[in-house]
């Protein structure tokens, strides 16, 4: 019995932190219907400013996590205005192609700059080892991801749903016209939203680098986990993610745990099952747009 | 100003194939006078700090004792294959054909190195094997010699030594591929045929982003100790899971060959693996004055230390000049591969020799533990196998 639920908490943690990973993805994909492949690159972006800012320059953890979100956000931005803004329009194969080949060089880059080499934050004590609670072994480190990820996921579903700035998005998204001749600037909010999706992965990068492992090949190496999530979730809400990653986390380790034969082959059978009952993911609607 | 640009463009140009037709032009002219090593390593890709410590220790030994050998100058030609044997294999070729090299030399991975095998055997020059690690390797071609490693060697030695102290309940991780079933196969045959009992296997997928669930399963089957194999990059992660999920306070140790507790990344993997005991040919804490000459040199020259994929760089390159002594600078391919053959000498890891059967190297193997040493992480050793010898070659 403590045996399933200690695994049932590693996955849970396990998934909470694909979800922070993946969902500025399905933002992107789902929400503003452009492909970003390179949306590793923003995390491992992010792990590494923590990194940078944790081991070399003597910052505490927490506060080293907002800045991996800044960081990559305005990485984020600046890309944007520069570069993705001209690609909206175009199809989405162009859109792979820059955006993969835009991974490559980041990998390159950050081999350059850091060496290949695997890298490590260091953490605090109190969020090492585990805790007993009835026999069900708590991770510090995973108990921390399940409150952040929880608490972010929370106010996404808020930020969308309820606010003006959710309304306009959602106006941008479905009908971009008509949305710019009620006076919302359309580019704004969707280099804004983008953004913020940059950031999300880049503090999902932070938080992964203890579990994942941080290395300049992370972009390629996660790409498919992103993308699954994407897909078995849907594109076109938050919570379609959320339960996605949710599900693919716990069945991971679950999956590894009990059949270890199988292991990394249980997430792939799952992405199968779940695209064969449903194709477009378990809350897609019909094509976005 | 247009037509000025353009001008001076044109000479440029003119100067630059002059420079080149220059060059071109004093090659041959050398060529006769100059012995040339392709070293085909993994500069970039997952396996690029492996590239790194060959082509680091190879320059090394090169400043150290000059680049002429038997009246012979000494010229290395680095190509980066990423460890994709496909890569490896144009490299060869191009080497080979274009480079005219008498010696290739260096392969990071197992694939890498079958890849380059029947070219080495076609153009009869020596494939010196500088890092990959299964036994099969120098069976493929008569022009194989390696100075790394194979996985039986340590494997083997870790099994015996567990069983003889006190280890009856082992459960195994290793990764799953070529060198990580060596690893398994060799261990578990040596530890059952002591009265060791295997209690829980687990093979981890080489791309595995989460030891978790696996290490729960381990802590679950209470063994003695894991044996763990995993490519070196992935044992820090390994090792802090492993203290994360409390496997060393439930008393599990970790055991292993010393892949997991590379040099290389020692420091980096906390306290946590502090008392691992591993079997390996070398350890950056080797006590021999020559050892503390290498470590002391690599550490000025390129910052860090030298793990055992520099030191298997420096005897391979060692090997080739030792051979080119023999042959008095006779390029050969047939005569080095010959001249290499039965080769001893004293290297950073200890005393060691080429078999002249196999081509493969006899080293010591070494019973390490890891231990705090002036505020840094060193696998100290504390029980010496001497002269060991590849146990994985299939009996002839």
């Amino acid at each position: 019995m403590t045996a399933i639920l200690t695994n049932l908490f590693d996955g849970v943690a396990y998934g909470m932190l694909l979800f922070v990973l993946a969902c500025g993805l399905a933002v992107t994909l789902g929400l503003m219907n452009f492909v970003n492949l390179a949306h590793g690159a923003f995390a491992m972006a992010g792990g590494y400013v923590c990194m940078v800012l944790v081991n070399r320059m003597g910052w505490p953890f927490f506060a080293a996590l907002p800045l991996a979100f800044v960081s990559s956000a305005a990485i984020g931005i600046a890309l944007e205005r520069t570069l993705y803004r001209h690609l909206y329009t175009r199809s989405h194969l162009d859109q792979v192609l820059f955006t993969i080949g835009l991974t490559f060089m980041s990998v390159a880059a950050v081999d350059y700059i850091q060496g290949s080499s695997r890298v490590f934050i260091n953490l605090p004590a109190a969020l090492q080892g585990q805790f007993d609670v009835l026999g069900v072994g708590i991770g510090r480190y995973r108990l921390m991801i399940i409150v952040i990820c929880g608490l972010l996921t929370i106010g996404l579903q808020m930020v969308l749903a309820k606010t003006r700035f959710g309304s306009r998005l959602r106006a941008a998204v479905d009908d971009p016209r008509a949305a710019s001749g009620l006076g919302i600037n359309v580019p704004q909010v969707f280099a804004f939203t983008f953004a913020f999706g940059c950031g999300l992965a880049g503090l999902g990068g932070a938080l992964s680098a203890e579990i994942l492992g941080l290395d300049p090949y992370f972009p390629l190496k996660f790409m498919i986990y992103f993308l699954i999530v994407v897909t078995v979730g849907g594109s076109s809400s938050i919570t379609g993610p959320f339960l996605a990653s949710l599900l693919l986390g716990i069945g991971d380790v679950a999956g590894k745990y009990y059949v270890p034969k199988m292991g990394p082959f249980v997430i792939y059978t799952m992405m199968i099952v779940i695209l064969i009952w449903r194709p477009n993911g378990l809350f897609g609607r019909t094509a976005a747009r | 100003m247009f037509e000025r640009k353009q001008l001076s463009h044109k000479a440029s140009r003119a100067a630059a194939v002059a420079a080149i037709a220059g060059l071109a032009g004093l090659a041959p002219a050398k060529a006769t006078d100059s012995v040339k090593v392709g070293l085909i390593l993994p500069m970039t890709g997952g396996q690029a700090s492996t590239g790194k410590q060959i082509e680091n220790a190879v320059k090394l030994y090169m400043q150290q004792k000059g680049d002429t050998v038997a009246g012979k100058k000494i010229e290395i030609i680095v190509k980066d294959d990423a460890a994709i044997p496909d890569k490896t294999k144009t490299a060869a070729q191009e080497l080979i054909v274009n480079d005219k090299v008498n010696f290739i030399a260096g392969f990071g991975v197992t694939p890498a190195a079958l890849a380059a095998a029947p070219l080495a055997t076609q153009a009869k020059i020596p494939e010196v094997v500088m890092a990959a690690g299964t036994s099969i390797i120098t069976e493929r071609s008569p022009y194989i010699v390696r100075t790394s490693f194979t996985l039986a060697q340590s494997s083997t030695i870790i099994g015996d030594w567990a069983v003889k102290n006190g280890i009856k309940k082992v459960a195994t991780l290793t990764s799953d591929y070529a060198p990580g079933n060596d690893a398994l196969n060799f261990f578990k045959q040596n530890f059952t045929a002591g009265g060791g009992e295997v209690v829980e296997e687990v093979k981890t997928p080489l791309a595995n982003p989460d030891f978790a669930p696996f290490l729960q399963r381990m802590k679950d089957a209470k063994p003695d100790a894991i044996f763990v194999f995993v490519p070196a990059g992935q044992g820090g992660n390994f090792m802090k899971q492993y203290a994360e999920r409390g496997l060393d306070k439930a008393g599990i140790k970790v055991i292993g060959p010393g892949d997991v507790t590379d040099d290389d990344l020692l420091n980096n993997m906390g306290d946590a693996v502090l008392g691992t005991v591993t079997a390996h040919l070398y350890s950056a804490a080797h006590p021999s004055q020559m050892n503390k000459d290498f470590v002391a040199a690599y550490k000025k020259a390129f910052g860090n230390r030298p793990g055992f994929m520099a030191v298997s760089g420096y005897d391979g390159i060692h090997l080739i000049y030792e051979a080119l002594k023999k042959t008095g600078g006779d390029t050969d391919g047939t005569k080095l591969v010959e001249a290499m053959k039965g080769q001893k000498w004293e290297s950073p890891r200890g005393p060691i020799s080429i078999d002249p059967e196999t081509r493969d190297i006899v080293q010591n193997i070494y019973i390490r533990k890891v231990e705090k040493v002036d505020g840094e992480l060193y696998n100290v050793e504390f029980a010496t196998f001497e002269a060991v010898k590849d146990l994985g070659k299939t009996k002839k």
